[in-house]
């Protein structure tokens, strides 16, 4: 068990090619937390980093007490999940979980009772005399968590463990994860692009873009309150409606918006915040066109268009509406729920 | 696709037939021709059925071969020679498995430099660099000696180049995995690399074994001493050695022990570098 700190962490490679910038975050013990954001943002290349497979080259890192900057992964008491688990072919599941106790001079009825104990808690003890690739996706899955089980290390690593599942045993396995690390109480680092995953497994999520960090927040401060308008597209599905504040004066009543700082000349406006039911007390009405209605089962998308506005937005109801595409709409959103950005520089304004 | 031609069928087995009684028929004359007293063969007219003297040819070979014509009992040609096939492939593999290692997986200086001058000398086969090679190994004192027939010719590009071919196949994060439990770069090498190249030494053993078995002219150069006569090269100095006119059953017998160990190492590998390709996946 232990924190994990990283104080204004960075990474160049040769060439001056940046990868990481200014990083500083205090992973609490016990604590999970997610870095997400599009692919080519850093946040692997950061794990591997708190691994050690990537050297530091700027800021420094500490497990615990101790600064780890030069330590070997092996050192740095921790474990790690790989995207395509690694787990070694040739061996197996019962060596592939022991391999990392017998390099550190483990006794051997140690090392069977902690093999075993892991397969249990991952219900993959009748496959410890198989080799992997007699195992099944989510049970090779299952060996690369056990192979961080046993070494019972400071804290875990994920680097997008879940992204070679299908949709269904991702869930299942997402579940699983988290329960476990709940459980067990052990500090983590998740890696994952999908802002789904971060959302639910997280204690806190780190949004990065571009090798910086967009904003660190618990999954419901930052999809109430997302800090940047980059957060505010990347975290929510569908992703936030963005109006330039011009068009929306244009479109609902003068006082409407009269709350809000006036550097903010971007609004977001999530898509599950608009209703169809008529506009209450500080609420205001919006009228657009539907343009496509897209139903999904348990909720709708709809596509609107407004007249003299080359933006379009999209509406996401819990229900499948009774109206027809091409007809007009009026859809009611509360005031407080709209998010006011500064197109400049993307911040959040209120 | 293809259609059940009766005359295709006929027509195709027709030209393997042709084909291979071409490969197999020289091979068969030479096995007739060990089982025939001498003369047989020198008289013109080859028979084409096996005949009496099999096993007092091939004792005769194995054990006095030629001895007043300086050619030792092939018996001892053929341990030199096994030996001399051992050292060339167990070295080759050795020495071209840890330069594909380095290479892969280490970032040194000049490592792509390293990589093209082992890659070039690949253009340099042994007849290419024999005088000089000859004169490396006088100097040295090595003529006459088993490290002198085998360690020239240990150097092996085409090895170094096949094992980073694999290496650069396996997933780097094996590596990684293996560095996150702890084990160093040698114990990665032996514990991860190494079994997971069986299926690669064992097919590069084949044609190391039968590379070094058949080496000719090096042998014939820098061995005067019969007692390191090779066996591929005591068949020329049967023919050739002594006055008399050649003794062509007993070449002939030699021949014939001389294909089989390298037809021994393929029937045998051959089980393994199937089970390997069958079992290992990366």
């Amino acid at each position: 068990m232990a924190t994990i700190t990283m104080e204004k962490l960075g990474k160049v490679y040769a060439g001056d090619v940046r990868a990481v910038t200014d990083v500083e975050i205090d992973i609490a013990d016990g604590e999970m937390i997610v870095l997400v954001g599009p692919s080519g943002c850093g946040k692997s290349t950061l794990l591997r980093m708190v691994a050690g497979l990537e050297t530091i080259t700027e800021g420094t890192l500490k497990i615990g007490d101790r600064v780890v900057n030069q330590l070997e992964p092996a050192e740095r008491d921790i474990a790690m999940v790989f995207q395509n688990y690694a787990l070694y072919p040739h061996m197996t599941v019962f060596n592939n979980l022991a391999y990392g106790l017998r390099n550190r001079g483990f006794k051997k009825d140690e090392i069977d009772r902690r093999v075993r104990e892991a397969a249990t808690m991952l219900e993959i003890g009748q496959f410890l005399d198989r080799k992997p690739r007699q195992l099944s996706g989510g049970q090779r899955q299952r060996v690369a968590m056990g192979r961080a089980l046993v070494r019972e290390p400071a804290a875990f690593l994920f680097d997008e463990p879940l992204s070679n599942l299908d949709a269904k045993l991702r869930v299942q396995m997402r579940v699983e994860i988290r329960q476990l690390q709940k459980r067990l109480r052990t500090t983590s680092l998740y890696v994952t692009h999908d802002q789904l995953e971060a959302l639910t497994m997280a204690d806190r999520l780190v949004v990065l873009n571009g090798g910086r960090i967009e904003q660190i927040g618990t999954p419901m401060e930052v999809y109430l309150r997302p800090a940047t308008t980059f957060v505010a597209g990347f975290i929510g599905s569908p992703a936030m409606n963005m109006l330039p504040a011009d068009y929306l004066r244009a479109l609902v009543s003068a006082e409407s918006l009269a709350h809000l700082p006036r550097a903010a000349d971007l609004i977001g406006i999530r898509p599950e915040d608009l209703s169809l039911d008529p506009a209450k007390e500080n609420e205001m009405s919006l009228s657009g066109r539907l343009m496509l209605l897209e139903p999904a089962g348990a909720e709708s998308h709809l596509h609107l268009t407004f007249e003299g506005v080359k933006d379009t937005m999209v509406v996401r109801l819990p229900h499948v509406p009774d109206v027809e595409e091409g007809s007009d709409l009026t859809f009611s959103i509360k005031r407080d729920r709209l998010h006011p950005f500064d197109a400049a520089t993307g911040k959040r304004v209120a | 696709m293809v259609e059940n031609n009766r005359w295709g069928n006929f027509l195709a087995h027709l030209i393997l037939i042709i084909g291979v009684t071409i490969v197999v028929f020289p091979v068969y004359v030479a096995i007739i021709a060990s089982t025939h007293p001498p003369g047989t063969f020198v008289r013109g007219v080859m028979p084409l059925w096996p005949g009496t003297h099999a096993w007092e040819n091939y004792t005769t070979a194995i054990t006095e071969g030629r001895s007043r014509a300086g050619t030792p009992p092939i018996g001892g040609m053929m341990w030199n020679s096994f030996i001399m096939a051992m050292a060339i492939t167990i070295g080759k593999l050795s020495i071209s498995i840890l330069s594909a290692f380095a290479i892969v997986y280490f970032r040194f200086p000049f490592r792509i430099f390293f990589f093209w001058i082992i890659f070039l000398t690949l253009m340099l086969p042994v007849e290419v660099r024999i005088v000089p090679t000859f004169q490396v190994v006088a100097d040295f004192g090595m003529l006459n000696s088993f490290a002198g027939l085998s360690i020239p010719l240990i150097a092996s590009a085409t090895a170094t180049f096949l094992f980073r071919q694999f290496f650069m196949t396996v997933p780097e994060e094996l590596m990684e995995a293996a560095r996150v439990d702890g084990a160093g770069p040698m114990k990665f090498f032996k514990d991860i690399l190494l079994p997971l190249s069986i299926t690669n030494i064992a097919a590069l053993f084949v044609i190391m074994f039968i590379y070094g078995w058949n080496q000719y002219l090096w042998p014939l150069l820098i061995t005067t001493d019969p007692d390191y006569y090779t066996i591929v090269m005591g068949i020329q100095r049967m023919v050739t050695g002594g006055d008399s006119e050649p003794l062509w059953h007993l070449v002939m017998a030699t021949v014939v022990l001389a294909a089989l160990p390298p037809v021994l190492v393929i029937l045998f590998m051959q089980r393994l570098f199937v089970k390997g390709l069958t079992e290992t996946e990366k």
